[in-house]
């Protein structure tokens, strides 16, 4: 029995009135249910950016290293030595927060797909999370089913996760963020594309079988959530690693040939959006017979086949002479294969099953006239600026430097970290907290990668086109620190709902300021992924643009991490104002959460880093590690812990209050550990850069300026206690 | 000692293999597709570290039903090398070329992390580069690790002297039998990280020194027992 099609419908299926009113013109008719399917899934927030595109158009996405930026699959940057880096990011936020494990393991195996399709071997993922408070109930049991679906997907695929960031907010508690990053590698002249082309080429389904699974994902993941979130189940895919891992091999196996025309995963909206891309960007038809369509189950409809999101399924146009050679790579690994239908030039999407024509759409007009809002934008109104003399410390600097390495936002990670297979492939060279961006060597070469995903929410949400400037900085900055080139970002933008203009107002200032950073920092998006609507019952995340960040390094044994090696001198580049609003401490210690952000001045952000980085390059320095969430105090604490080395360190100007110069979080900052602080310093002087001999490294303990002094085993007790005691319920010592 | 490597579909770590056996011999390794049965030629057979099957049914099982794994009996049976790690471990055990089972972690979590492994003997291919008694570093990445056998297989793999290697502390402290932070992460009975066969020709461990053979990756404490195969 088939609904029936009218505009009550199409409400439920997320089309306004308006939108419906366009489906009819058109179609020229009522459309059938499959194609009513089609064009809803086709024009969700989720597939189409109706509301984000606008704004999305102001961000810088070229350079000369740029291959390919927006509009792909993911994007690719040319690495030198002949090959290219492909990488995104992309959200599973919905079905993480509805069922956790499987929800965060398909966003894996997602955004997998999204790169390896490509034409790129994947050699490292990375993510970044966002929890509600860790008191509210839900909260741990969310942490724990993301945490092993990461883990679960990752570690079966045999692709190292490197790295992450993870966030706690009572404003996540109805919403977790779960943004997963792929990156891969492949020779720069051997990218795929999905834009179909030739007439009558075979249109080939490969891997997994199709279920009833996830159908409506894409339309889910456009509204916000309701009391009834449970009862959305069913709309969560199941992943299965082992079968993506074969595909991996397969496809990597196929396009060794010269057997693909083009080739597209099917991710959100399966089969449509996959059918109706590649052949809109190749300008052709495409007719499918959806009874050639490997099915898990029996009885399915054209509906459920054309918005099943099944996962581990990829779309191909092959040269129709290299069929058998294709059919017979996936024989090997045992994936379906199966031709389901052919390229026209009718410029249409024909649908056929059991004979009937469940669908024919024309594709321009689908694609073309998907509806586009310049949605009402109100601007966040400022936060005031705090002056530091005006806030009252309490605590000395040990007490509040313990309590500030040992909180939700800036404990060890190692609880997590510990459950994502990070070594496989042989190439990690700096492993989650080893440094300040994950670095992968190239199997073969002395060339590696430097990866990092940056955000600070609270930043966004008090003034967020400071907060964008600042995510794609301090993405800017770990490449940095860690030696490397920084060559261009994937921009994941979390927010709620785009029909508020708060909301609105909040998306576009982040892109202005994310816009202004790339331009100032030569550091274009070339992919990225927008997600809306992240409310549940009324209530907004705070807004998160995540960013992931990679840069290159030419020789990976040029890379620095952060642990401190004894009897070196660290100097403090960049300028210290004492800036609290919005500080760590200020939440953590004062127990408030206001003042502006601290600014982003992205020269100084230019001069200070490529300072840095010469100096890294030149091999003067030992050990960098910049200064973000926590101020200096917290960076000299986590060069520290990462080592077991102590600090003497000096005493601070005297017209900023001690609590404001150590635990201010102003930007553009860094740590560096080296032996001639004199000749660093002389350097820094001659460059234009700020810099300040503060410490001194050696012995157990750190020694404050106000005459505290806290042992690094204390520190670390308290840095590595919060995960496994709130997870496993463990207490040191046990 | 001419040196392949068995890939079931789901197996991840063949690649970092290659690199390892590649570098201590200067030769390519051959990879040996599952279904494949021909080992001749070879000295060394290694079943490397993955998901074979997805692991999906007990970790190794599915892949110890292979066409290839009745030429890895034979090769044994003749003598052959075998060295299988993590995933590789578990398909000998599934495949009963050696005894005991691997279990779920203790903690019933993954685990990820570097981990010490003392070497019991020295006498062996594996660990000719190594001294009695020495501690070195390698990678762990499992979940299902926790090495058990009944206390009559444990005894007598002991008095035969076929614990191959065992978790300890970075001091070479090995703890007894329990779990330990330093040391025994996934609760392997009485501290087994490795077992050898009775003619001491197949070493099957759960860690990866696979992955500790370049500086670049934390040091090369793995490289000795690939360059006693290779030179063996």
């Amino acid at each position: 029995m088939q609904k029936e099609v009218n505009q009550s419908l199409a409400r439920e299926f997320g089309l306004s009135a308006e939108e419906y009113g366009k489906v009819l013109e058109i179609m020229g008719r009522t459309p059938s249910l499959t194609e009513l399917g089609v064009f809803s899934v086709m024009w969700s927030e989720h597939c189409s950016y109706k509301s984000s595109r606008v704004w999305l158009r102001q961000l810088p996405t070229k350079a000369p290293w740029v291959i390919h930026g927006p509009g792909e699959n993911a994007g690719v940057v040319d690495i030198g030595d002949g090959l290219a880096a492909i990488f995104k990011m992309e959200s599973h936020n919905h079905p993480s927060f509805i069922e956790p494990y499987q929800g965060a393991a398909t966003g894996v195996g997602g955004i997998l797909r999204d790169v390896f399709t490509m034409g790129a071997r994947p050699i490292a993922n990375l993510n970044a999370l966002r929890f509600g408070s860790p008191s509210h109930p839900r909260t741990k049991r969310i942490v724990d089913g993301v945490v092993r679906g990461i883990g679960g997907y990752g570690n079966c695929v045999g692709v190292p996760t490197v790295g992450g960031e993870i966030n706690f907010h009572p404003a996540y508690d109805g919403n977790p963020l779960v943004n997963a990053m792929t990156v891969g590698i492949a020779p720069k002249d051997r990218i795929f594309l999905s834009a179909a082309a030739g007439i009558g080429n075979p249109v080939v389904y490969v891997g997994s079988k199709t279920g009833r699974d996830g159908i409506h994902g894409a339309t889910m993941a456009s509204a916000e959530f309701g009391a009834d979130s449970e009862e959305k189940r069913p709309t969560v895919q199941v992943g299965d690693p082992f079968t993506e891992k074969l595909l991996i091999e397969a496809c990597l196996d196929l396009m060794a040939t010269d057997a693909i025309v083009a080739i597209q995963d099917m991710g959100a909206a399966g089969l449509t959006s996959s059918s109706v891309e590649m052949a809109g960007k190749g300008g052709v038809g495409i007719e499918l017979d959806l009874n050639m369509v490997p099915a898990r189950e029996t009885g399915m409809t054209a509906y459920e086949f054309m918005l099943s999101e099944s996962q581990e399924r990829m779309l191909m146009v092959l040269r129709p002479d290299r069929e058998a050679v294709a059919r017979a790579i996936f024989e090997k690994w045992d994936l379906d294969f199966a031709v389901i239908g052919h390229i026209t030039d009718t410029g249409r999407i024909v649908v056929r099953h059991n004979g009937q024509i469940e669908a024919d759409i024309p594709l321009a007009p689908l694609n073309d006239e998907a509806p586009l809002y310049t949605r009402p934008t109100t601007e966040t109104p400022k936060g005031e600026k705090l002056n530091p003399a005006r806030v009252e410390s309490r605590v000395g600097l040990a007490s509040a430097l313990e309590t500030l390495v040992g909180c939700p936002d800036l404990c060890s990670r190692a609880w997590v970290w510990d459950q994502y297979d990070s070594t496989v492939g042989g190439q990690t060279v700096k492993r989650p907290g080893a440094a300040d961006a994950a670095v992968v060597k190239l199997e073969g070469l002395k060339r590696a990668l430097a990866l990092t995903t940056d955000c600070t929410p609270r930043y966004c949400a008090a003034d967020p086109e400071t907060g964008g400037r600042q995510a794609v900085a301090e993405a800017w900055r770990n490449l940095t620190a860690v030696g490397a080139r920084p060559l261009a970002i994937t921009d994941n933008m979390n927010f709620g709902n785009p029909e508020k203009p708060e909301i609105m107002g909040q998306f576009a200032a982040a892109i202005r300021g994310m816009a202004a950073a790339c331009e100032a920092l030569d550091f274009p998006v070339v992919s990225g992924n927008v997600s809306l609507y992240n409310e549940t019952e009324r209530r907004a995340i705070l807004p998160t643009p995540a960013i992931g960040g990679l840069g290159v390094l030419d020789d990976a044994a040029q890379a620095v991490g952060l642990a401190l090696p004894p009897w070196l001198d660290i100097v403090l580049i960049g300028a210290t104002t004492g800036w609290l609003g919005q500080s760590l401490w200020l939440r953590e210690i004062a127990g408030r959460e206001d003042g502006a952000p601290p600014p982003v001045d992205l020269v100084a952000e230019r001069t200070n880093g490529d300072f840095v980085r010469g100096q890294i390059l030149a091999g003067h320095v030992r050990a960098c590690h910049d200064v973000s969430d926590g101020g200096v105090l917290v960076a000299l604490a986590e060069m520290a812990m990462a080592s077991g080395i102590g600090l003497r360190i000096s005493t601070h100007p005297r017209d900023i209050p001690g609590h404001a110069y150590w635990f201010g979080e102003d930007q553009a900052r860094y740590l560096l550990a080296v032996p001639d602080s004199t000749a660093t310093i002389k350097a820094a002087e001659a460059a234009g850069v700020p810099a300040l001999r503060i410490a001194v490294s050696g012995g157990q303990d750190l020694t404050l300026p106000d005459g505290g002094t806290i042992s690094v085993q204390a520190l670390r007790d308290a840095h590595e206690r919060f995960f496994p005691a709130w997870m496993d319920g463990e207490t040191k010592g046990d | 000692m001419k040196a392949g490597i068995v890939v079931f579909p789901g197996i991840n770590r063949e690649r970092d293999m290659a690199i390892a056996l590649e570098q201590s011999s200067g030769v390519k390794p051959r990879m040996i597709w599952h279904k494949e049965t021909d080992l001749s030629g070879l000295d060394l057979v290694v079943i490397p570290g993955g998901f074979s099957f997805g692991d999906y049914l007990r970790c190794g099982a599915m892949a110890a039903q292979s066409p290839v794994m009745a030429s890895v009996r034979a090769h044994a049976d003749r003598g052959g090398y075998i060295l299988g790690v993590c995933n590789g471990f578990q398909i000998l055990t599934e495949a009963g070329i050696l005894p005991g089972a691997l279990l779920r972690n203790a903690a019933l979590r993954f685990l990820s992390m570097d981990c010490h492994l003392r070497v019991e003997r020295s006498d062996t291919v594996f660990t000719a580069r190594y001294q009695k008694g020495q501690t070195f570093r390698a990678v762990m990445a499992h979940g299902d690790g926790n090495y058990f056998a009944d206390d009559a297989t444990l005894d007598r793999l002991e008095g035969q002297g076929l614990v191959a290697l065992r978790y300890t502390t970075q001091q070479g402290n090995v703890p007894l039998g329990d779990i330990t932070k330093d040391a025994n992460r996934n609760g392997s009975v009485r501290s087994i990280a490795g077992i050898y066969t009775p003619n001491l020709r197949v070493l099957g461990l759960m860690p990866h020194p696979e992955d500790m053979v370049d500086p670049l990756m934390g040091c090369t404490d793995g490289k000795p027992l690939f360059d006693a195969l290779a030179a063996a």
